[in-house]
């Protein structure tokens, strides 16, 4: 008997023991050390789904709801599921051919796999959904609807104040890492929407689903426990007055401007045109690519928000401006005088002058006398106070920067444009130092030369002379409901009174402004009833070195007492001042101050509605842009038929051949026709839309 | 049972009994967590011959029964029947031929009525009684070569009838025996040159052809050169290094290659490369892998791999019985059958899966306790022809579970899913417990 053998039962231990602390060690491994299996088993089966609130609605001054939330229904398609399918009926309630049918099918494969939905029809009219929605039990789990928010605005209007929403990009993602977005999720990229993004987007819900091998939902995580509600966006309440603003928008179709118009108390703005605008809801939609591109390479540039970014030469506005800061700094007074012979001549060069005479400060401001504000500006820069140019030009900068021009004044939607105010340094680079006198920037006193302001910035001159010495910086949003918990609306309660300025200066100023209107180069502004100070200002300019016809403004703010509204009109190249711009802001003060206009005034409503303005250079692109899509298009349709004359490509691969075959599944069930090849497109090799650059005036 | 019947449990090893109760609970428990759906009414469903839970429960439920009736059985019945058993599995085995039905890929599956039976498990009782029956025999003297032969052919010719079937794994478990074999006097020769050889495949698949033969090479001259004084006096062992050179290249260059192109399924190959992180580079030239072959590959790498992460996520107290995120959801595939231990390590981490080690340890141990106080022969075999085929079994599907081991489809003996298994094991246990329960009236 092996009973020696005896002893290689402890060998036999000795393997069991060694080979079970081998696992007991990769089991300590895989469960204690490594840490990523923790991570990886979470992903594996819990999917952390956003649960989307809705947007904050916008209201204008009355409490009207001007940008709202309205749902939009996609049909949804999953190819993989697609069974037992009448695609003919399916057609013929969609209104598309067969072969279109197919091409949405393979394209929702080649994009998001056979198995996972894709849009099949986004946004579906009315009546679609409506057929649609009947007949959904005939087409089986392979096709849905799936409800989606979408912004609406309602009046169609003030596109460029309000923005819209778009796809968040890499770029958005990286710079608003915090800020809990995702690629594919929506985001304000313009206007209110965009600056007030944190509030309007409200809180997002996260849920948490457990999925099982087949990425199926089976239901909540730990019956919700992680689950964290959306909360709805925060309501904004604007000082927009939305009538008002389609009234501007229609008064500036067919031209190239802006108007501001401003609640001087508040600072709230009533109204901001842009001309040519769009209608917002182009960009909602499903087709809101197509609609952006067409806004994108318009020569006219509607997306460009003109009342905020551009800047322009403010002309003869200007001039009420410099009476206050030389009244206030004593180089003259209300009785000063200057005689103009037709010219301003005080440099040698003559700068010409509308109409001669001798004239005071009421009379300078009223009938705009170039001269009377050269010789005012002259004295100012002259100033015997100050040594030398460079300080009395910084003086006077002092006093720009004080009435919130040549730098952002801080208004709540993006791409707001600084305009520019000379300062020593600005000639210093131009001219070398000691090298430039009052002489050399003469032109500025009556707002030409290297002075340019913003529409929006205009307008707060105007607020500030209503005023008399203060303004609110100029925003949309009144309030927030339920609080302003960011201290977004901190900077809009205080009033900005850069210099104490007494009113009896302000009083002078507005004595000449009435007179504008009364009597002077503003008479088209005239809105019986009201008294109305303002101030007319042609600007010259140039493009491309071409001298352009004259941009029209018109400034103004009424009433005299106890004003209520301080408005800004901008004509690009419409001409004299008084000819456009002074009636448009007439009419709008007259909209705003009655709520209506007198029936008397219609016609002179309806001419400056109808009236084309678009300066000849931009109509000249378009049509060239017009010509070039013809022909962009006629070439196309010509390669096409080439194409399909001389050469069918197939397109081989697997998710196309997947659609094939379910396709042909479905087509050999119905009995239609038999399948054809596809062919593929190539994108045309033609010049692309360019991007047209006008290059703004700058004299 | 016991008050009633004093005779019967009279000597009974309640060790063991106790050990194989624990065990088989956490088996029904750990198929119910990876099974049970919320929905599910929870008595009726026990009780209902529906789920794989009750399922497993009344397999159980049979088992006790035959458990009972080996208990009630006399341990001289074994000793006198055994060849006559091994007669019958190596029968049933050859009935798979004609009888078999395609399940899962395998072609070892019997099904009667409702039942499916695999008699490649139920053959592994046979073999373990058959080989402690001709090692007991008093004219055996185990120390011969050709008595070792005899016995290596016992054991192994129901593992070639299994790869004839194209049941690796169950084929494997025939290897086990050695372990009997080796307590009885095979020389530990045999067990290193095994051991040798499976080291030497493991490089050959980890290490580049070329590389390793030169390395061999190197070897080989290393070792006549350290010694070349030995070898001046003695040329037999410098001709014994050259032939085991000889051989080792031989296996690295030939005989794996052979192995893996000839005699292993494409899938099989395909896994064991997987193990290592490699690509099976034994496909011809030009010939496309199946689309099959390739698919089960890859599922058993995906299997792996999911089993890996259950397993992980449980880290060190588990996450509780059902709450599981992996194993309730399906993510490992045939988590009842041969991943059950996923179910454990993700529900009760690594403290529940070191408690449940421990107690196949304890098992195991127990297992050798008892045989080593054998006075029979035969007993002692028997003994370590289970202790050896529960740690094959043990051993294996752990290792797979937890990615050291090839995918081999063998189950955990008590705890997977799967009737035929559990009856094998209960039946091999208790037949133990019965011989042990005599060992008093057996002679020396």
């Amino acid at each position: 008997m092996p009973v020696f053998n005896q002893s290689r039962s402890r060998i036999i231990r000795l393997i069991f023991l060694v080979t079970f602390i081998v696992i007991i060690a990769q089991l300590f491994h895989l469960q204690i050390i490594s840490k990523k299996y923790r991570k990886l088993a979470d992903e594996n089966a819990i999917q952390r789904t956003v649960v989307y609130p809705l947007r904050g609605i916008i209201f204008d001054r009355n409490r009207k709801a001007i940008l709202n939330n309205t749902l939009t229904y996609d049909l949804m398609v999953i190819p993989s599921q697609i069974r037992g399918l009448d695609t003919a009926f399916l057609c013929g309630l969609m209104e598309i051919d067969t072969a279109e049918f197919r091409r949405r099918i393979v394209n929702g494969i080649i994009r998001n796999k056979a198995f996972r939905p894709s849009v099949f029809e986004a946004s579906l009219s009315a009546q679609k959904y409506a057929r649609m929605q009947e007949n959904m039990w005939r087409f089986g789990s392979g096709f849905y609807i799936q409800e989606r928010p979408i912004r609406e605005y309602s009046y169609g209007a003030a596109a460029n104040i309000l923005g819209y929403l778009a796809e968040v990009d890499s770029n958005f993602l990286r710079k608003h890492s915090d800020g809990g977005y995702q690629s594919g999720d929506y985001a304000g990229m313009t206007g209110l929407e965009s600056s007030y993004e944190k509030v309007l987007m409200g809180e997002r819900g996260v849920k948490f689903l457990i999925k099982d091998n087949f990425n199926r939902i089976q239901g909540p995580y730990e019956k919700g426990a992680f689950d964290t509600a959306a909360v709805a966006g925060s309501n904004l309440h604007l000082s927009l007055d939305i009538e008002l603003q389609k009234e501007g928008e229609k008064l500036m179709q067919n031209k190239v401007g802006a108007i501001v118009a401003i609640d001087p108390k508040t600072g709230g703005i009533l109204a901001m045109v842009s001309s040519p605008t769009y209608n917002p809801n182009l960009l909602t939609g499903a087709e809101r690519r197509k609609h952006f591109s067409q806004l994108y390479v318009d020569p006219r540039l509607p997306l460009m928000n003109r009342a905020v970014l551009n800047s322009y030469p403010p002309g003869s506005t200007f001039k009420t401006l410099q009476a206050i800061l030389a009244l206030h700094e004593g180089v003259i007074t209300t009785k000063t005088t200057f005689s103009c012979s037709g010219a301003f001549y005080g440099c040698g060069k003559p700068m010409k002058c509308l109409d001669p005479g001798v004239f005071n400060l009421t009379s300078g401001i009223t009938k705009s006398c170039n001269t009377y504000f050269a010789n005012v500006m002259q004295r100012v820069i002259n100033n015997p106070v100050f040594p030398n140019v460079d300080s009395s030009l910084s003086n006077w900068d002092k006093y720009m920067y004080g009435f919130g021009l040549g730098h952002r004044l801080g208004v709540d939607i993006p791409s707001e444009g600084t305009g520019i105010i000379p300062t020593p340094a600005t000639y210093n680079r131009i001219y070398g130092k000691g090298h430039w006198n009052f002489c050399t920037f003469r032109s500025v006193s009556i707002g030409q030369g290297e002075v340019l302001v913003t529409p929006v910035q205009m307008a707060n001159e105007m607020a500030y002379l209503a005023n008399k010495g203060w303004y609110k910086i100029p925003h949309f949003v009144d309030s927030i409901d339920g609080g302003d918990k960011f201290g977004l609306l901190n900077k809009y309660k205080q009033s900005i009174e850069p210099m104490d300025i007494p009113d009896s200066i302000f009083e002078a100023v507005h004595n000449g402004m009435q007179g504008v209107i009364d009597a002077g180069t503003g008479m088209g502004a005239r809105v019986p009833g009201i008294v109305i100070c303002g101030k007319t200002g042609t600007a010259e300019n140039s493009l491309h070195g071409v001298k352009q016809k004259d941009h029209s403004f018109f400034a103004a703010f009424a009433p005299r007492e106890n004003p209520r509204i301080a408005i800004m009109v901008m004509c690009e190249n419409a001409g004299f001042g008084g000819t456009w711009a002074a009636p448009i802001a007439g009419l709008m003060i007259e909209k705003y101050m009655n709520d209506t206009i007198a029936a008397n005034r219609k016609p002179l409503e309806e001419r400056m509605m109808n009236a084309n303005l678009i300066p000849p250079y931009m109509q000249r692109e378009i049509k060239t842009r017009d010509s070039l899509q013809k022909i962009r298009k006629d070439s196309l349709e010509m390669i096409r038929n080439l194409i399909k004359d001389t050469l069918k490509i197939e397109v081989i691969p697997e998710d196309v051949m997947q659609a094939d075959t379910i396709i042909k599944k479905q087509e050999e069930r119905n009995n239609e026709n038999p399948v054809k090849k596809i062919s593929e497109k190539p994108d045309a090799i033609l010049p692309g839309d360019k991007r047209i650059n006008t290059e703004k005036k700058k004299n | 049972m016991t008050q009633r019947n004093p005779e019967i449990s009279k000597g009974i090893d309640w060790s063991l009994v106790w050990l194989y109760l624990a065990l088989v609970i956490i088996g029904i428990m750990a198929i119910f967590a990876a099974t049970y759906k919320e929905s599910d009414p929870l008595v009726q469903s026990f009780l209902q011959f529906k789920t794989d839970y009750s399922k497993q429960f009344y397999y159980f439920l049979i088992a006790t029964v035959l458990a009972f009736f080996v208990l009630l059985t006399d341990s001289k019945f074994f000793t006198a029947t055994a060849n006559l058993w091994y007669v019958a599995g190596i029968f049933v085995l050859l009935l798979v031929f004609p009888f078999h039905s395609r399940i899962k890929g395998t072609e070892s599956i019997i099904r009667l009525g409702g039942f499916q039976f695999q008699p490649a498990e139920f053959c592994k009782i046979c073999v373990a009684l058959a080989l402690a029956k001709f090692i007991s025999r008093p004219e055996t003297d185990f120390s011969t070569i050709r008595s070792q032969l005899i016995a290596a052919a016992i054991a192994l010719f129901p593992a070639l009838l299994s790869i004839l079937q194209r049941e690796t794994g169950l084929a494997l478990v025939y290897f086990s025996f050695f372990l009997v074999m080796f307590r009885e006097g095979l020389p530990p020769v045999v067990l290193i040159v095994g051991f040798a050889i499976a080291a030497l495949v493991v490089a050959t698949i980890v290490i580049e052809p070329n590389i390793l033969a030169i390395s061999l090479t190197v070897i080989a001259l290393l070792t006549i050169y350290f010694l070349r004084r030995t070898l001046k006096r003695n040329r037999g062992i410098l001709l014994t290094i050259i032939l085991l050179w000889f051989v080792c290249v031989g296996i690295q260059r030939f005989a794996v290659p052979f192995v893996f192109k000839h005699v292993l399924q494409k899938y099989q190959v395909e896994r064991i490369y997987s193990l290592f992180g490699k690509d099976n580079p034994y496909h011809d030239a030009g010939e496309t892998v199946s689309a099959d072959t390739k698919q089960k590959a890859n599922q058993s790498n995906y299997n792996v791999k999911q089993s890996k992460i259950a397993i992980g996520s449980g880290q060190l107290w588990g996450k509780g019985l059902l709450k599981g995120t992996q194993t309730r959801y399906d993510f490992v595939p045939e988590q009842r059958t041969d991943f059950i231990f996923c179910t454990i390590g993700e529900g009760f981490g690594f403290a529940g899966s070191a408690v449940l080690l421990g107690i196949y340890l304890i098992l195991l141990f127990r297992i050798v306790t008892i045989a080593e106080r054998q006075r029979s022969v035969f007993s002692r075999c028997y003994a370590y022809g289970v202790a050896g085929v529960f740690f094959f079994h043990i051993a294996i599907n752990l290792a797979m579970t937890v990615g050291l081991a090839p995918v081999i489809g063998i189950p955990l003996p008590f705890i997977s899913y799967g009737g035929t298994s559990l009856l094998t094991f209960t039946v091999m246990l208790f037949i133990l417990i019965r011989l042990d329960a005599d060992r008093h009236m057996v002679l020396r």
